[in-house]
């Protein structure tokens, strides 16, 4: 883009629209990781015996070395990664499947389909755990009921292996429509001429799909993809809200259950702020590097 | 066009009535999506006692909805009221300023060429980066040490900043206000202020509204920022007290439809804002925004 030609405006000027919004990011995105960085340095420590003084002192990397030793933060990031391994690509596949249907001529009740599936988005993480949990729940639980009535054996929701997929499916139910409309208004941005062209030339509806819209999509599937991501990281409402009705939960089942057993629970600031920052890091680290590797390819892939 | 197109394999299901396997998918698509929610409308109109004994999927018809209405508004004198007043005042609240926020900030960043824009625009853009999660436990150790921590403030404050919303409102700021209106307003002589106001702000009020619903969504369906930063029962949103009521306890009997009905009466507000507000739902604006 051409840079424009402006009247001469006081270099003031721009900082008094940008200003606010500068001011309040540092205050509440750089200040406060600074200040958890200057925490997650300290540590209190006992001085002069049995009898001695509590004192906060510069502990050095000392915080950060207990975090990395503990056996259950990478647990924890492990059954995260176990629930974002579920949860992206199926978020995906369905959101791109609903958006390429939408998106079919002839299709029916397309309007009322697309309201519904989009309709979870407004229901926040905690309420659609609360609901889906007394839906997994023995003895309110529909689908236990139809089993039941069925003959069929009664699924059980909570076993150590079966809540990923439990915590999973809420997450699914949440995301798809969201994605879906990102996806499905990307679609109607492409000019209906050059389906027009193709089916001329004699592709279906399914060549075109996939040699056109696909390709097209790209982009926004990228997007999507590193919403998803991030979502992911995300991850706390859920098994958090999931906790008091099962045990297959444990209150610190992802990395951020644990800095809040860490910071509230165990009164131990210095470990929370040490955790959080290693969450930070590492998190802001691997979408870095998706969002990189994936604009790598979208633009490699694109003419 | 029709001579070519007939011809052909072409349309599988396209001409000649309706793509039936495309409407399936999509139907088992909104059953999926509905059918947990219509269970929790059945559920919260049955008696404590009828949630056990009657099926899943049949509504309770003995008046059970207004008494678990009513049990709800005596639920600790009215807290769960409290509590969706709360919601209002920090998603309503929070996204106000976060539009006004975001606008300003987007039009100065499409609209100004100045040093230090590049280096805004990219620290914004790294923000998007960092899951707000990860920042809620130090923004909650800071607020504390300046005594902001378990105040409306505490949870207000964080919400306003949006990367996201600074982002759109400055494609959407770029794209909407001709650079001529606004010479044209130098010339006559006005001051920048009053031209962003008079000028650039109403050409961006249909982006405006996109991202003040983006941010009350966002805002309502937060639960960490609040679960930390509040300590006082009274100020908790929707989220945060439903939350606790699960976690006092499932043990006793009235609780579970007590939740049940909490949690449907709850997300009512937000899926009328949807259905109402429907056409302003630009999302055009994410999508569009990557490709540029």
């Amino acid at each position: 883009m051409r840079r424009k030609r402006y009247h001469p405006v006081p270099p003031i000027t721009p900082w008094l629209f940008v200003g606010p919004a500068v001011a309040l990011s540092l205050f509440t995105i750089l200040a406060p990781f600074v200040y958890s960085i200057m925490l997650s340095l300290r540590g209190i420590r006992v001085s002069g015996g049995g009898l001695g003084r509590r004192e906060e002192v510069f502990v050095g990397l000392a915080n950060y070395w207990t975090a990395l030793t503990n056996a259950e933060l990478w647990a924890g990031f492990g059954r995260m990664l176990t629930v974002g391994i579920i949860t992206v690509p199926l978020i995906l596949g369905f959101a791109l499947l609903f958006a390429l249907m939408l998106d079919v001529p002839r299709v029916r009740f397309a309007r009322f389909s697309r309201i519904a599936i989009f309709v979870p988005y407004a229901v926040p993480g905690v309420i659609a755990s609360l609901m889906w949990g007394f839906i997994y729940l023995p003895g309110v639980s529909p689908i236990r009921e139809i089993a039941a009535n069925l003959g069929l054996p009664q699924p059980d929701f909570f076993t150590r292996d079966s809540v990923y997929w439990s915590i999973s499916n809420i997450v699914i139910w949440g995301g798809v429509g969201f994605n879906m409309v990102i996806l499905f208004t990307a679609l109607r941005g492409i000019p209906a001429d050059l389906y027009d062209a193709a089916r001329i030339d004699g592709c279906n509806e399914w060549q075109i799909a996939r040699h056109i819209k696909l390709p097209l999509l790209l982009p926004a599937i990228v997007l999507t993809g590193l919403f998803s991501l991030i979502g992911m990281i995300q991850l706390f409402s859920e098994p958090t809200t999931l906790e008091p009705l099962s045990n297959a939960v444990s209150t610190t089942w992802v990395p951020m259950m644990l800095v809040y057993r860490d910071t509230f629970v165990a009164q131990s600031l210095h470990a929370g702020a040490a955790t959080s920052i290693l969450i930070a890091v590492l998190t802001t680290f691997a979408s870095v590097v998706l969002f990189w590797i994936t604009r790598r390819r979208s633009q490699g892939g694109r003419t | 066009m029709s001579a070519f197109t007939d011809g052909k394999t072409a349309r599988a299901g396209v001409r000649g009535g309706s793509a039936w396997i495309p409407t399936v998918i999509l139907i088992l698509g909104a059953l999926y999506c509905l059918l947990p929610l219509y269970w929790l409308v059945a559920a919260a109109s049955k008696l404590p006692g009828e949630l056990f004994t009657l099926p899943s999927f049949l509504p309770g018809f003995s008046g059970g909805l207004w008494e678990n209405i009513a049990s709800l508004t005596n639920y600790r004198s009215g807290r769960y009221w409290l509590w969706t007043w709360n919601s209002l005042i920090y998603a309503g609240g929070g996204a106000a300023l976060s539009t006004m926020v975001s606008a300003m900030a987007g039009y100065g960043l499409a609209k100004y060429n100045f040093a230090g824009r590049g280096l805004v625009f990219g620290f914004l853009l790294g923000a998007v980066l960092i899951p707000g999660v990860v920042l809620a436990v130090p923004q909650y150790l800071l607020m504390s040490k300046l005594g902001l921590a378990s105040t409306y403030w505490s949870v207000l404050i964080p919400s306003i900043v949006s990367p996201l919303g600074i982002y759109l409102c400055r494609v959407y700021a770029a794209a909407v206000i001709p650079d001529e209106l606004l010479e044209a307003g130098r010339i006559d002589g006005a001051s920048e202020v009053r031209i962003f106001f008079s000028i650039g702000l109403a050409p961006m009020i249909p982006g405006l509204i996109t991202v003040f619903l983006l941010q009350f969504v966002g805002i309502w369906n937060n639960f960490l920022l609040p679960f930390i930063m509040l300590a006082d029962e009274r100020l908790f949103p929707l989220t945060v007290g439903l939350y606790t009521m699960v976690n006092q306890g499932t043990e006793q009997p009235g609780v579970y439809t007590l939740i049940i009905t909490g949690a449907l009466v709850s997300i009512l507000p937000l899926i009328a804002l949807f259905l109402l507000l429907q056409r302003y739902w630009r999302l055009d604006l994410i999508s569009g925004s990557v490709k540029g």
